[in-house]
Order: structure tokens, then sequence, then C-alpha cells
């Protein structure tokens, strides 16, 4: 793509490749995005998460597409597939852990992959709709995440699925009969199972799928960032190519593959020795079918959707509707969006920015992972009032940037990429 | 070339072809907006639900599903009945102005049942559809396994999922995250204690 300013002619390829050749940019598609996408050489430890990111996607839909093979999706057959799987598919188990581990570990790659552009400015200029169709894929997989959870059809999946429905519930006027809608039913039913299971294994990965390829190209288009924030485009050899960038691949590629043995390591760790985590990846509600008329003595959503959860509870209802507890949950994903816009700072990477930035930085990530444990505790206690104050931090990170990181005394920048990763 | 072009009667005719197939797309996807609504046969399982309450014994609870929704059928104590009114001040909507009831049970103010002694209501929080827990011993904050109901508690109902507590009527107390007293569906008691929940006395017959 437009990345890569070539003057040398590649030579033509011949026989069987030849021939596709002709017909169908294969080789060239490999230069353009692989052999030839010129990254900055400097990349260390956070640049793992976007290939990981993919590990997992791949990964979800292969065990999701095996796991489809033997789940049957109704309300009086779900909790009893899941089990067949479990104990008399061949394999069953494994696959179904690989899943149900690969949710979670999504969710943990994803949110050190949104770190990492945090910590070096990877939502500045020109990134900004890269960022945008990264926060799509984060919106969509909570979607796809939630319905996944409601399959199993044990009572957490119930409950969890009754509360996350009867959000829409609280928007006036209309909300009544969205839920309704959303449900297809008075209650969380049959129909409501059935139709997650058609989003969560058709729509939504195909969406997500659709979404990870423009976020590439807009990747490829712009080129990556690097923990020097610095546009590497500027210094060039003779031959055209970035003086600090090297080949994605074999780079790249065998650097990921370090990144990936040591993922596989953990990953497999968990699905063999820890798949429910002790109960944070699978709660122990759910290892029991769904009951109607039994709401599980303490309700709380799986670990990674916590933080969002505690900042619900944290908003008491007023004026006769709890809609504002709904609205904080949702601005709290929705500001993300306009981080691009936000930081005001001169400089992009946390390494030429000054103090300021590199204290909120650390106030959010603790307020972050704090209101996470909020929100898989009872609601009583210390926790309460704790999830009120890391809201509001969580939001002042945001809102106070525009003025904190123009007020912030920063570094001069170099002119080339310091480290090699 | 361009002068060839009647850019206007183009520009026209574009707007008018894709303005025709926009509604036509919206008319197309009517069929799969509706397909979500509760079908002819979920609605025809909304039938009313008998329940013989005058086998509980004073203090206990029964729990029967009506329309799929958890319904709470409570026979009260003399002692809880009499303190109904003791704690108006604690409360978000100590009259049911601002909740769901029927009329014949809004005029019955603190007691929100047509026999104080049985108190029907709907078990599901107004905050986003658990489903409370009995917690009907009065001045036992402890009742509730994990959680402390303060002190003064005067029994009632806890929800698990988010904290919000009600009175042993189902209405809420300030500064929960319920908006609302919990539901009370339509329903007729007959003089020997049978609960038919679900029809609507006042009504006229179908």
């Amino acid at each position: 793509m437009a990345a890569i300013p070539d003057s040398h002619v590649p030579p033509k390829t011949t026989g069987l490749l030849g021939w596709v050749d002709e017909r169908f940019p294969l080789t060239k598609m490999w230069r353009e995005q692989v052999s030839e996408y010129y990254a900055p050489k400097n990349f260390n430890f956070w640049y793992y998460f976007g290939s990981l990111a993919l590990l997992v996607l791949v990964n979800q839909l292969i065990t999701g597409i095996f796991l489809t093979m033997n789940y049957k999706p109704s309300a009086a057959e779900a909790f009893a597939s899941v089990e067949y799987i479990m104990r008399d598919v061949d394999g069953g188990w494994i696959i179904r852990y690989m899943h149900s581990t690969g949710a979670s570990a999504f969710f943990i790659v994803v949110y050190l992959h949104m770190f990492r552009a945090l910590l070096y400015g990877s939502h500045r200029k020109p990134r900004e709709l890269l960022w945008i169709f990264g926060c799509i894929i984060f919106l969509l997989l909570m979607a796809e995440a939630f319905m996944g959870y409601v399959l199993p059809w044990g009572n957490m999946s119930f409950w969890g699925a009754q509360v996350i429905v009867s959000l829409f519930g609280s928007i006036p006027v209309i909300g009544a009969g969205l839920v309704e809608w959303i449900k297809g039913d008075y209650v969380i039913a049959d129909a409501t199972l059935n139709r997650f299971f058609a989003l969560h294994v058709a729509a939504l990965p195909l969406a997500l799928v659709f979404l990870v390829v423009a976020h590439l190209t807009a990747l490829h288009e712009v080129g990556s960032n690097n923990p020097d924030g610095i546009d590497i485009k500027k210094h060039k050899d003779a031959s055209g190519h970035y003086l600090d960038g090297i080949a994605f691949h074999p780079y790249y590629t065998v650097k990921d593959l370090v990144g990936v043995a040591g993922f596989l390591l953990l990953f497999c760790g968990v699905i063999f020795f820890a798949p429910t985590f002790g109960g944070l990846f699978l709660e122990s509600p759910n290892f029991e079918p769904a009951n109607p008329l039994q709401t599980p003595p303490h309700i709380a959503p799986v670990w990674y959707f916590t933080p969002f959860y505690a900042m619900l509870r944290a908003v008491p209802s007023f004026a006769g509707t709890q809609v504002w507890g709904v609205m904080v949950m949702g601005a709290a994903v929705l500001i993300l969006f306009f981080v691009p816009w936000l930081d005001r700072s001169p400089v992009k990477s946390i390494r030429y920015k000054g103090p300021i930035y590199k204290v909120a930085l650390g106030i959010f990530v603790i307020a972050f992972i704090a209101l996470g444990v909020c929100g898989l505790k009872p609601p009583s206690g210390i926790y309460p009032l704790l999830a009120k104050i890391c809201t509001a931090l969580y939001f002042a990170f945001f809102l106070l940037m525009p003025w904190y990181s123009t007020i912030d005394k920063t570094k001069p920048v170099p002119e080339r990429v310091t480290g090699y990763g | 070339m361009s002068d060839l072009v009647d850019h206007s009667r183009r520009r026209l005719l574009t707007v008018a072809t894709v303005g025709t197939g926009a509604i036509g797309v919206a008319f197309a996807a009517v069929p799969f907006l509706t397909s979500w609504l509760p079908s002819a046969r979920a609605k025809a399982l909304g039938a009313p639900v008998e329940v013989d309450a005058s086998k509980l014994e004073a203090g206990q609870m029964l729990k029967v599903v009506w329309r799929g929704q958890p319904v709470y059928v409570i026979r009260r104590t003399k002692a809880v009945i009499d303190g109904l009114g003791g704690h108006d001040e604690l409360l978000a909507d100590p009259k049911s102005l601002d909740s769901q009831q029927p009329a014949y049970i809004e005029s019955t103010g603190a007691a929100r049942a047509i026999n104080p002694e049985y108190w029907i209501g709907l078990a599901v929080c107004t905050h986003l559809g658990c489903s409370p827990l009995g917690a009907f011993e009065p001045n036992n904050p402890s009742q509730v396994a994990g959680t402390d109901l303060g002190p003064g508690w005067p029994g009632g109902f806890y929800c698990p999922c988010h904290g919000s507590k009600y009175d042993i009527s189902g209405r809420v107390f300030k500064g929960m995250p319920a908006p609302k007293n919990l539901t009370i569906p339509a329903y007729t008691l007959s003089a020997d204690a049978r609960v038919s929940i679900g029809v609507d006395e006042t009504a006229k017959p179908a």
C-alpha cells in the first residue's frame, strides 16, 4: 500500500505461483501486507497484543464452530447439551474450555492492547480511525461475550441476561416495548436464547471479522506507531525504505511467535489446571441449570464486565428512573471513541510526556482495576463508596485530559527512534 | 461530452431511484423486525394462575410462576401488619403513587394488599429485574448471607444484584438503585384465601 515507496521491481513469479499471480494479486498482497510492510524497529513487549488478539479470535472461531456441532440452542436442551459436550463428546471438554478460557483471554489481550495505545499515543493523528475501528471491535466483543455467556443456560446465564436486557428498559418511553422486543417473550425465554445463539455464532462474528480487516487495513495504510511516538516515514534510505523500519516478515512474525509461545504457556495452564479460574472465568452458579424463580444469592458478571457493572451500580436512581446508571455505563465505553481528540499533548508517547500524564494514567489504571474488584463484590460495606470514587476518577482521566495534557511539561522528542525493543 | 449530459436530470433520477429503493428496503425490513416480537405462542401462555394461600402459616412465603415471572405470596403476621406504617419517612414512594399496581391496591396504602394478611407481588426488582430475596425478620441485619442490612431493619426484601431494599409491602427504601416499589399484579382473593393471579375483578368480563 501507500506505506511502501518501493523503487525496485520484483522478479516475475513463474510456475503455479506465476499462473495464480497473473489472475489474482497473491504475491503482490503478500509483499505489500507482510514481507515488505515496514514496521518501526523499536517495538517492545506491549506490541505483542495485537497479533495475540488475532490468535485468540481464530481460536474462538474454530472452537466455536466445533461447539455448535453438539450444542442445542433451546431452553429445554441447552444446559444438558453443554454437559454432554463436557462428558460424552471425545475432546469436547478441551474444545469448550479453549472457548471459555479464550473469552477471558480475549479481554485480557484487548485491555492490554488498548492500554498500549494510551501509553504511546497510538490513537493520535493519523490513527484516529484505526482507534475508532478498534473501539467498535471492543463494543461488539462485549456484545459477543455477553450473548455467549447466556448460551450454556446456567443460572448465572439466565440472571445475567435478565439484568443486561433490563438495562434497555430504563430508556424512557420506548424502554418497556424494546425489552419485550429483545426478549421475544415477556421473560427471558427460549426465544431469547435462540436469537442470542444466532447473533453469537453468525451475525456478530461476521461483523467482528469485517472490522478486524478494516482495523488492519487502516493500520497498514497509516503505518504502525511505536514506543517513541515518532513518524518513521521522515527518514528513508536511498532505496526508499524507512531507516527506522524493518520488514514485518520475517522480523516481527518471528518476534510475535515468541509472544505466542509465552501466551500459549499461560493459556494452556489455565485450560488444564484452572479452567474456572477460581470462579472468575466460569462462575459457580452457572453449573446449575437456569432457574427463573431463583436469583443466585450473589450475582456478578464475568470479570471483564465488572468495571462497567460497578459504575452501573455506583449511580443511584433519582427522578423515578434508573436510566442514569445505564447512561454512565454507556458513556464509560463511548468516551473511548473521543480519546484521539481529548489528548491535546504536543507529543504522543508517555516517554516524552510530563509527570501529570504519568500520574493520571497510573490513577486511571488503579481506578479501573478497583472498579473491577467492586463489581465482583456484593454492594455493601466499603465497596459502594469506592465504586463511586473510582467512577469519578475514570471519567476525570478522560474529561480533564484536554486540560492537563496541554499544561503538562513535555520533553523534546528525538528525530529517530531510540532503543531496539 | 459534458454538454451532452443533463446533470440536473441525472441527479433527479438518481435521487428518485435511491429514494424509491430505500422505501422498498424499509418495507422489506418490517418482517425481520416483527419476527423479534413475542410470538403467538408466547402470547397464549399468559393465562391466570390459581394459588391456595390458606395453606401458608403466618410468616411463610410461596413462590409461583405467572407469565414466566416469579410472584411471591406471603402470609404476614399480626405484628408485621401493625408495624407497616412505622417507617414511611424512610421510603422513596410510601403511598405507591409512582409505582405499578391496580387502583384497588393503591387505595390500601401501606398494606398494598386486598387483605393485609396476604401480600401478593411480582418478585421482580424494579431496577434490573432480579428476584429479591425474602429478609422477613425485623431487626436481624445478617439474615442474607454476605450482606449487612443495617440497624433497624423492619423486615422486607433484599435484591442481591444491586442491593435494593424493600419493606414487606414491596415499598422501596430511599437512595436505592431501584426507582419504584415492587409491582403488584391484578389478582382476586376469595374468602377461603384462594388467589387468582392475573385476574382483574374490576375489568369487564371478556
